[in-house]
């Protein structure tokens, strides 16, 4: 799948809020990519144009292509994003109980999804929807497809969504904070489900997440995301290594480390602004240590450094390998 | 005086749940379930463990906001557990709360002039004139500027709010803050800002914490000391460096080898993954809290509660592997 200069923006009373701003990256078949950013940056935002679910109105698509085996999602009526939406991209939020109907048992909600992909009577397909729980872990799984949303716990829920998915066998699984409201016991099953499910059937995943610690452990390509627009991109190492854009470095420097006490955190000074609360110049110039004035007044652009690796700041248009250590 | 600030001791919070027509009591969430530790004098003591461990209503017993079921507290090695509400009103400006979500406590029609001039009034502290001064120092004291003080909440940011949060929790110069989740729900930019104030403020004031979090990285640079819950129990309590580099019970282990780290290479190691669910506090394995999803459990585990027992020197395990700090197997 590839994504062209997408621009999704709100018009709301305080004015046009490009949330997601002339974004472009694509993922490969079989990999998984990790989105991050702090809250509001337009991770969720993106994800939900790729489904073509985002509200509207506010909010609408305003430029960019959507490409998905040369289909332009972007381009097509409602009836043919539905198939695709049941069929090449299937998506896991951050709260499973919004997206599962508290009405139906488990087992209705799955039978159905089945049924919709497959041509199977209620028996076989009640079959395989125990089968496909165990798949994913569920325990009893027997027993279980009989129970109703709210009898699971979070991290049940979320693995019946995820089987859900899985029902229609998609090529692409987007991920919006997945794991965000489990434990961390719970996070580790979760993650090693999601990453044996790209192993073994070889779906793409697209994770979005805010926590630097969960791509680090499953994503190979990272995309970092600031109000509204990518600020790098690359291959996890480098990215965890050698990170470019000084909105990466002070992030990764700003987590507190279980494996290192060190006296003081780093900080980023001040506050993530509003995405097209920066009218012009680099939206990081107010909290970046490196800036000139040129970065207030000139939009820096996504700088192709090779590689597979951009970077959207002006210290890397001449050097060709400048890189801070964290 | 001694160098504790506060100790519980066999401290227990037992929730009622109502069923049938009558709402006769059908069972108990056991929410804390015996547990005992004291705070010194100036540190921060950790306490980390999943979701519905009993982190937060230990925090409320002990600031005396939830009656416990059974069990002392002491603060200053006076018992404070049958103070009256009265009593407790003057001890309440020694010990103050900051919660998770800064929006939700403070009041949005509020300015935050009246919402830190809240804490000394009902105390009685100072005069009109006075309190709009300590506001203002307060808030440059928290990093913000004396003019916020005519705003509402709402006009500010999910950092701004919680520096809030700790300015009115800092307004009758307490000696001890429970801190509970404070900076869960923000950004990691913002967290760190949040986690230094906090640091800076405890040399300046010479304050005491509690610290509670789910986050083990924030926890272990926060902390001193850190405890580890499950289901109710203080499971293991030690120095924060000995807990991670040395966790002795296979509940603190498994919890630190869940936790994603944010460095690819290390991030690969093959990890322990603990199975199953965490049991309801409402029905909780006999013997071992652990034992339904403990990888080292034994026959004694199912039957035995084991005792909270330090098994080396200030390193607290409640687990049948260890006797007198050896391995019992
Ligand atoms: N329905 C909406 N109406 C108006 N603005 C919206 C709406 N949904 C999102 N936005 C705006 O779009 C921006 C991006 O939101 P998005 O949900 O994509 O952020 P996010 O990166 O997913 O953040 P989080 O980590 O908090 O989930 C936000 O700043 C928000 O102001
Ligand atoms: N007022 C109450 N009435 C009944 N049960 C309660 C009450 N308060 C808490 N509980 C229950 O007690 C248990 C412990 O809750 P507590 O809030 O202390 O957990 P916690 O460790 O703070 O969890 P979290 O990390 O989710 O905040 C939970 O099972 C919870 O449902
Ligand atoms: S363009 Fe300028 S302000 Fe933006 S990140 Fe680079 S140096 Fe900093
Ligand atoms: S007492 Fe037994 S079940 Fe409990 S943690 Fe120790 S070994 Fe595991
Ligand atoms: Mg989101
Ligand atoms: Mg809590």
């Amino acid at each position: 799948m590839e994504v062209k200069n997408l621009t999704t923006s709100f018009f709301t009373d305080d004015g046009i809020i490009p949330a997601v701003d002339h974004v472009s990256f694509h993922i490969n078949k079989g990999e998984i990519l990790g989105v991050v950013g702090e809250s509001g940056c337009g991770k969720s935002v993106t994800s939900l144009s790729i489904m073509g679910l985002v509200p509207n109105p506010p909010g609408k698509i305003i430029s960019g292509e959507i490409l998905l085996n040369g289909e332009d999602l972007t381009k097509l009526p409602e009836k043919r994003m539905r198939q695709i939406r049941g069929n090449d991209v299937a998506m896991i939020f951050q709260e499973p109980m919004t997206s599962l109907n508290p009405v139906y048992t488990i087992g209705n909600q799955l039978v159905e999804a089945i049924r919709l992909h497959q041509k199977m009577d209620k028996k076989q397909a009640r079959n395989r929807a125990i089968e496909i729980m165990k798949h994913v872990g569920l325990p009893r799984a027997e027993e279980l497809i009989d129970d109703y949303p709210h009898q699971l716990s979070g991290g049940m829920r979320q693995r019946v969504m995820i089987a859900m998915a899985m029902v229609c066998e998609p090529k692409l699984l987007i991920a919006d904070e997945p794991t965000t409201a489990l434990d961390v016991t719970i996070q580790a099953q979760i993650l090693r489900l999601m990453k044996k499910l790209n192993e073994n059937d070889q779906t793409a995943i697209m994770l979005i997440t805010h926590d630097l610690g969960v791509v680090a452990e499953v994503c190979e390509r990272v995309v970092v995301m600031y109000a509204g627009k990518i600020v790098e991109e690359g291959d996890v190492e480098s990215i965890y290594e050698h990170p470019k854009h000084p909105y990466t470095i002070g992030l990764i420097k700003s987590v507190p480390d279980v494996h290192m006490k060190i006296d003081k955190l780093y900080s980023i000074p001040g506050n993530v602004p509003k995405p097209g609360s920066i009218k012009q110049g680099c939206a990081f110039a107010a909290r970046c240590e490196f800036a000139t004035n040129r970065c207030f007044t000139e939009t820096p652009p996504l700088l192709d450094m090779g590689h597979g690796k951009s970077v959207r700041c002006f210290l890397h248009e001449t050097v060709e390998d400048v890189s801070y250590s964290v | 005086m001694s160098d504790t600030l506060l100790e519980v001791k066999n401290l227990r919070k037992h929730f009622p749940i109502k069923g049938g027509i009558i709402g006769k009591q059908v069972g108990a969430v056991k929410a804390v379930d015996g547990v005992s530790f004291l705070i010194k004098k100036g540190e921060t003591l950790g306490l980390v463990g999943e979701s519905g461990c009993g982190k937060s209503t230990t925090g409320r017993l002990l600031m005396r906001l939830l009656e416990p079921t059974e069990g002392q507290i002491y603060f200053e090695d006076q018992e404070i557990t049958n103070l009256s509400r009265k009593e407790m009103k003057s001890l309440r400006r020694e010990m103050q709360m900051i919660f998770q979500d800064p929006f939700a406590s403070l009041n949005p029609r509020h300015t935050v002039e009246r919402i830190l001039s809240e804490p000394l009034i009902v105390q009685g502290m100072g005069r009109a004139e006075d309190r709009k001064q300590k506001v203002r120092e307060m808030l440059e004291v928290v990093g913000l500027s004396s003019y916020h003080a005519k705003r509402y909440p709402h006009q500010f940011s999910g950092g701004q709010r919680q520096r809030i949060g700790i300015a009115r929790a800092l307004m009758t110069r307490p000696k001890l803050i429970v801190a509970d989740e404070p900076v869960s729900a923000l950004d990691v930019s913002i967290q760190s800002q949040v986690l230094n104030l906090l640091q800076e403020l405890q040399k300046e004031f010479d304050l005491t914490y509690l610290f509670i979090a789910h986050d083990l990285g924030v926890v272990r640079h926060i902390s001193d000391r850190v405890g580890v819950m499950y289901l109710g129990h203080l499971v293991e309590l030690t120095e924060s460096e000995r807990l991670y580099e040395q966790p002795l019970h296979p509940y603190t282990k498994a919890l630190l080898s869940a936790v994603p780290i944010a460095d690819p290479k290390a991030a690969r190691n093959e990890q322990e993954i603990l199975t199953g669910d965490i049991p309801s506090p409402s029905n909780p394995p006999k013997g071992c809290p652990f034992h339904t999803r403990c990888p080292k459990a034994m026959d004694i585990c199912q039957s035995q509660s084991p005792d909270f027992q330090e098994v080396e020197p200030a390193h607290y395990v409640a687990c049948h592997l260890y006797h007198d700090g050896k391995l019992h197997v």
